[in-house]
């Protein structure tokens, strides 16, 4: 056994184990990865479908998603742009490249998020008529430990909240992490997102009390999660907001989107 | 053959990890709220404990002393990775709630306990089965606590309901406090001591007994 513990020998179980081990896992990584991309796909929807509060059980998402248009808005005009592929788009790579996003200032990052970029993906729910019935906005921000992604789907008055909900986070689990729990997020429902022109909708600390004044701009901040609640506040101001979808929500009621 | 199936079943009762050994109390607090999450954990630490004790076991001759921790580390992380992108790509949802738990199978204490006792001096077949012997320990206690939790806690097994709940229109007024982590110390504790009640042989000698009273009046 003595032999085992030179330094050569060390170093050479060290490396071989390493090696062996480093293969092994980046195999099944790479092997996996198709699949898995398809489950971040479907769990997308199926998010997506979640948050505006259309998500049936026992039915195929890519079904029910089928009735989501999805298109691209220019983020600096509030406009859609057609002359880009939604279905192409990556949203989150545009985000770091500096040729498709601008570095936002410390007063306009409240949602520190450091680069927005210049098109943003929407989901659009259209009723029989073809009229806009709900409009699904992705939305992300800083809450205590990551970046929280999520998607806030608002009623056809571009102001009354239909649904809120995140999809990927790393949140305390038990504390931030409420953020998943089906009770905080079926208080959004009803909400309202602006008060004249100003984005109001917050998290509050404590409950609500459904009597004020302020109530429908208010939620129920999460307990134990103070920073993590403080990111959800940011996250709407920000995204509700001019440097957001402020522009392209003016558009929408004025019809002119 | 009865050493091996001493191998195999000894873990389960008689010198199990949770109960007599006391390693991998974290996950058990953690993901046995669901049984069907728990199942999921449990199938995928009986496996990590298993195929990490057969590698290990198989070059134990060939680790220095020096660096066995590490070595019995990359290994098992090693598993771990691979079992996590599996449920990444096989069972998507359940991934998503097992969230880190399945990270920190590589922190479980049990893993790495029959690596460091077992799989260092024995030949890989025996620790093969060791490791799914005690596998299988971690998952009685497990699913024993999760079925607990569930059925008391939301009414539900596998999700199913079973106990139709007050605020659906039934009778059951389920226990919230079954749901929070701290309720399984309490079940992990009563198993415990009913294990210890009928196999009294496990229950761990006193470190001290307490000397009687000897000034009688002190402190009046």
């Amino acid at each position: 056994m003595s032999s085992n513990d030179s330094t050569s020998k060390t170093l050479i179980v060290a490396f071989s184990v390493s090696i062996v081990c480093a293969i092994f896992v980046s195999a099944a990584t790479v092997m996996l990865k198709p699949v898995q991309e398809v489950n971040k796909a479907l769990d997308r929807k199926r998010n997506i479908l979640a948050a505006a509060g259309m998500l049936e059980e026992g039915r195929s998402v890519e079904e029910q998603f089928s009735q989501i248009t999805t298109r691209i808005v220019d983020l600096r005009t509030g406009k859609f742009v057609d002359d880009i592929d939604p279905q192409k788009y990556d949203q989150h790579k545009a985000a770091k490249d500096p040729s498709t996003s601008d570095k936002l200032s410390p007063e306009e990052d409240l949602a520190k998020i450091g680069r927005r970029e210049n098109y943003a993906l929407v989901y659009v729910v259209e009723n029989g008529a073809g009229d806009i019935d709900k409009v699904i906005l992705p939305v992300r921000g800083y809450g205590l430990w990551s970046t929280m992604y999520g998607f806030v789907a608002l009623e056809d008055d571009a102001n009354t909240v239909a649904g809120l909900g995140f999809y990927e986070h790393g949140e305390t689990p038990g504390l931030g992490g409420e953020v998943d729990n089906p009770r905080w997020k079926a208080m959004w429902p009803g909400k309202e997102v602006y008060r004249d022109g100003e984005v109001a909708v917050g998290l509050i600390k404590g409950s609500v009390d459904p009597s004020a004044a302020n109530a429908p701009w208010q939620v129920d901040g999460l307990a134990g999660a103070t920073l993590t609640s403080r990111g959800v506040t940011n996250l709407l101001h920000f995204w509700m907001g001019e440097n957001g979808f402020e522009p392209f929500l003016n558009n929408l009621r004025a019809g002119e989107a | 053959m009865d050493s091996i199936k001493e191998t195999l079943t000894g873990p389960i009762f008689k010198n199990n990890p949770i109960a007599l050994q006391i390693l991998g109390i974290c996950s058990a607090l953690a993901v046995t709220s669901s049984l069907q999450v728990t199942l999921v954990m449990c199938v995928a630490l009986t496996l990590v404990t298993a195929f990490s004790s057969l590698l290990i076991s198989a070059i134990r001759k060939q680790i220095p002393g020096s660096i066995r921790i590490i070595v019995q580390m990359v290994i098992i992380a090693s598993l771990v990775i691979v079992v996590d992108q599996f449920l990444k790509a096989y069972a998507f949802a359940i991934s998503k709630q097992l969230s880190v738990f399945v990270g920190l199978i590589i922190t479980n204490c049990i893993v790495m306990g029959r690596a460091e006792a077992f799989a260092m001096k024995n030949p890989p077949i025996p620790s093969f089965i060791d490791g799914i012997g005690n596998g299988l320990g971690y998952s009685v206690i497990l699913i024993a606590v999760a079925v607990v939790r569930e059925l008391f806690g939301a009414g539900k097994l596998m999700g199913i309901e079973i106990l139709p709940l007050v605020t659906e229109g039934g009778w059951y007024n389920p226990n919230g406090l079954l749901l929070l982590p701290p309720s399984a110390f309490f079940l992990i504790g009563l198993f415990i001591w009913g294990l210890r009640s009928v196999r009294s042989e496990q229950v761990e000698k006193p470190d001290f007994k307490m000397a009687g009273h000897t000034a009688a009046r002190e402190g009046v």
